[in-house]
């Protein structure tokens, strides 16, 4: 029982130091998608420096920026990852906790690829035939929405193949989801007249929004919509709600967020298309194959070119209040946008990140050097 | 006698009948033990096809002639200054010089690409370890890609189907392995990288110790914390407590507690301990907090059931000789129920060696390179490290994570049996 007692006391006083000592590791948290290449830029900066490795996290983009912005301090994380630009509600909720100073930093593109087994047939679609594919609701012989009745490629546009639809992605929590559901999908839906048009209307044109929801028979998202925004609901906002639904009827297959399992599914199943990254299908370029979207093929000169359309930047966001007061922060954040790493040479380029363009790039290294806070 | 003969003749068909359902009912026993047993077969031989090759990394042997020049410094150089020197360049401007006909941007690149991307660093410790090999020329075991070693591991002079590309390496790099090979330089080794290191990035550098060591500090938190608590808990419930409708609600809930998810003590150890006691996150200490709470009720379940098993005499006997309650419980009790007790928080422990779910809500998934030394230090265990490891688009990551898996499972099935062997010699029998 004294032993015990002992050990508590020493455990108790262990956890007390280490609340009361300064954090000498800078902590990231963020993105599943920039994780694989902020853990080289970590590892790395640990390696080439004097100071600690940093401890990166995997918590997803809108887990990391809630964890980012809980406040100031050392139990908050100093740096976060996220596969897309911060939103209005997050930056407004930073600033509420005291987190006002943000650094944002545009460290690259990620190219989405719909791939297959490679030996099975290469697919060339349109981002309408992935709309027509997966989305939940797709317009019927009439032009009003109806559940998706599409069951083979062949159903979606005649130039296909008739082989069943079936394709592996990522869940509803994923980044890659939202991006491929807003760039593909919605991508897609905008290719339909009728969508394309109430996508223009403005909250003031609540007749004609009425008159092509009606057209349509989306008087469902219609509502969900001003269910949403209230009285500021306008024809996008209807648009995203029809463009980014998933059809949920076994088409679209949830595999997880693990991209390594969905290229093995693939294997296996060659008639199934897969949704994930490109460093993952720079990684397994032996095994699947990308396939063609709008005309162009996801290569990493087409990503980087912005001619392959389902691509997405990649950002991180530093809390400057923590500059000075965990050590590194500013060098691993010069480490990050140096040449020797995102360069249009460097090494996260090999590991499957696609560049900045020369202007951007040299745009992004200033801006990074006088370590600018963000404005929205 | 035509009704005796039948009814004799009934009990015989009633009787055949009978044996025949004992002897489906075994052979449903054995077909269900063949089905398990052919599972876990299938399991190992996967994973331990797919691992195998991690156990071995290749290396390439080349010369190397630390110019002074070169890397401009000499051996009265501090180690500052050799820490600055640029061993980048100078190792690309060795290969290129061992390679010229290797010539155009590209190909030059795919050349440097075969070695490790330490490849400076090594050489920079080799020279900071001994300053005198300065102007010497030196055979150094370099560590070869993972791509390369890949290649070099699983398609190498095998006969390729027609169109099966293996691996990632371009028909300049294949051509560049294919020269090293006949020259005799390239050879496997085992792969001491696995144990030596912690996680990386690079597949060839990475290895399980920082796991390992964040394993070990985490369950040594866990052990430390719960075993004692847990057997007096047992102790007090069955030998102290009265019998009452608070003792039986506190025993309903710990029966419970040992069926919670474990998802669920993690988030309540974030709320908790991080969120409310601000100890920080990804550290051991509070991993083992947090898998203290998961395994309690597992340990106290048992070291009940093996402080009831002891049987009433013995402690009529020491109360009868004079004996205190508390007397009989230390002297008597708890030494005869102590075997059961260490299986069960063995078993206990074995279990939180196995853990993720509840250790993803408190930060212990995480990309961390150096090794943890302390329980405050950040750490990530094995089980997380599989978990992360299968996630890295890198292919040669596939072999690594099964590695990890057969590491793991001989630390479970080696305490797993120290179990069993505790029960069978201490336990005794009445």
């Amino acid at each position: 029982m004294k032993k015990l007692a002992y050990g508590l006391v020493a455990a108790a006083t262990v956890a007390n130091i280490s609340v009361a000592s300064a954090r000498d590791t800078i902590s990231i948290v963020g993105s599943s998608t920039v994780y694989p290449f902020a853990t080289v830029v970590a590892e790395r900066f640990g390696k080439s420096s004097d100071f600690k490795a940093p401890k990166v996290e995997s918590t997803g983009s809108g887990g990391g920026l809630k964890l980012f912005c809980k406040g100031v301090g050392e139990a908050n994380p100093d740096v976060t990852n996220a596969s897309r630009r911060i939103k209005q509600s997050e930056f407004e909720k930073c600033q509420k906790n005291g987190v006002t100073d943000i650094i944002e930093v545009l460290i690259g593109y990620d190219g989405i690829v719909l791939a297959n087994a490679k030996g099975s047939e290469p697919m060339e679609l349109t981002r309408k035939d992935i709309y027509l594919a997966l989305a939940k609701l797709v317009p019927g012989p009439d032009g009003k929405l109806i559940e998706n009745p599409n069951q083979t490629w062949k159903d979606v546009n005649a130039a296909l193949p008739a082989t069943k639809i079936e394709v592996l992605g990522p869940p509803p929590t994923s980044g890659t989801r939202d991006a491929f559901a807003e760039l593909a999908l919605e991508g897609g839906a905008r290719k339909i007249d009728d969508i394309k048009k109430l996508r223009k209307l403005k909250a003031d044109q609540k007749d004609e929004i009425a008159v092509l929801v009606k057209k349509l028979g989306a008087e469902a998202a219609w509502a969900a919509a001003v269910d949403k925004k209230g009285a500021k609901a306008k024809g996008k906002d209807v648009v995203k709600i029809i463009g980014r639904s998933v059809r949920e009827d076994g088409a679209y297959i949830e595999a997880g967020e693990n991209d390594n399992l969905i290229v093995n599914k693939l294997v296996a199943n060659p008639s199934a298309l897969g949704i994930f990254g490109f460093s993952f299908l720079d990684q397994n370029s032996d095994k699947v194959q990308g396939s063609v979207i709008d005309g162009k093929a996801p290569t990493f000169d087409a990503i980087a070119g912005g001619e392959y359309k389902v691509s997405r930047p990649l950002y991180f966001y530093v809390k400057k209040a923590h500059i000075g007061v965990v050590p590194g922060i500013e060098e691993y954040l010069n480490a990050f946008v140096s040449e020797d790493a995102i360069g249009p040479d460097g090494y996260l380029i090999d590991k499957g990140l696609i560049p900045l363009s020369e202007d951007k790039f040299e745009e992004l290294a200033d801006s990074a050097k006088s370590l600018k806070s963000l404005e929205l | 006698m035509t009704n005796s003969v039948s009814i004799s003749e009934k009990r015989t068909a009633r009787l055949a009948k009978r044996h025949r359902a004992e002897s489906r009912f075994k052979w449903f026993g054995r077909l269900s033990i063949g089905f398990g047993l052919a599972c876990v077969l299938f399991l190992f031989t996967d994973i331990i096809s797919k691992g195998i090759g991690a156990f071995t990394q290749t290396y390439i042997n080349i010369e190397v002639t630390f110019d002074e020049d070169k890397l401009g410094i000499n051996q009265s150089s501090s180690e500052k200054e050799i820490k600055a020197a640029s061993f980048g360049s100078f190792f690309k401007k060795s290969l290129r010089e061992q390679n010229p006909d290797v010539t155009g941007r590209r190909d030059k690149r795919a050349l440097y690409a075969l070695f490790t991307s330490d490849a400076p660093l090594i050489l920079r410790d080799m020279v900071l370890a001994d300053p005198t090999i300065l102007g010497t020329t030196q055979t150094v075991s370099m560590i070869a890609d993972d791509d390369f070693d890949t290649y070099y591991k699983h398609s190498y002079g095998r006969d390729l189907e027609e169109g099966e590309i293996i691996g990632r390496l371009s028909d300049f790099q294949i051509s560049m392995v294919e020269k090293y090979v006949e020259a005799g330089v390239v050879e496997k080794r085992f792969n001491t990288i696995l144990f030596s290191n912690a996680d990386s990035r690079e597949p060839e550098l990475a290895g399980i110790r920082g796991a390992v060591m964040g394993s070990i500090l985490t369950l040594f938190v866990t052990l430390i914390l719960s075993f004692p608590i847990a057997v007096a808990t047992a102790i007090y419930l069955e030998e102290f407590a009265p019998k009452n409708k608070i003792t039986d609600f506190i025993e309903v809930n710990i029966n419970n507690l040992a069926a919670v998810p474990s998802v669920i003590f993690g988030l309540l150890g974030l709320a908790v301990f991080i969120n409310f006691f601000g100890m920080p996150r990804s550290v051991p200490l509070v991993g083992g907090f947090v898998l203290t709470l998961m395994t309690l009720p597992t340990i106290i379940i048992s070291s009940r059931a093996a402080i009831k098993a002891v049987p009433p005499s013995i402690r009529d006997a020491a109360l009868g000789m004079g004996a205190s309650k508390v007397q009989t419980v230390v002297h008597h009790v708890l030494p005869l129920a102590m075997p059961g007790m260490l299986t069960g928080t063995i078993i206990g422990m074995a279990q939180a060696l196995g853990e993720t779910a509840p250790l993803l809500m408190i930060g212990m998934v995480a990309f961390i390179v150096d090794a943890p030394a302390t329980v405050t230090d950040a750490a990530t265990v094995l089980p997380v490290q599989i978990f992360l490891w299968s996630d890295s688009p890198e292919r040669a990551f596939v072999e690594k994570t099964s590695a990890a898996i057969m590491v793991l499972l001989a630390f479970l099935i080696f305490m797993n049996s120290l179990a069993v062997w505790l029960r069978k010699r201490l336990e005794r029998r009445w």
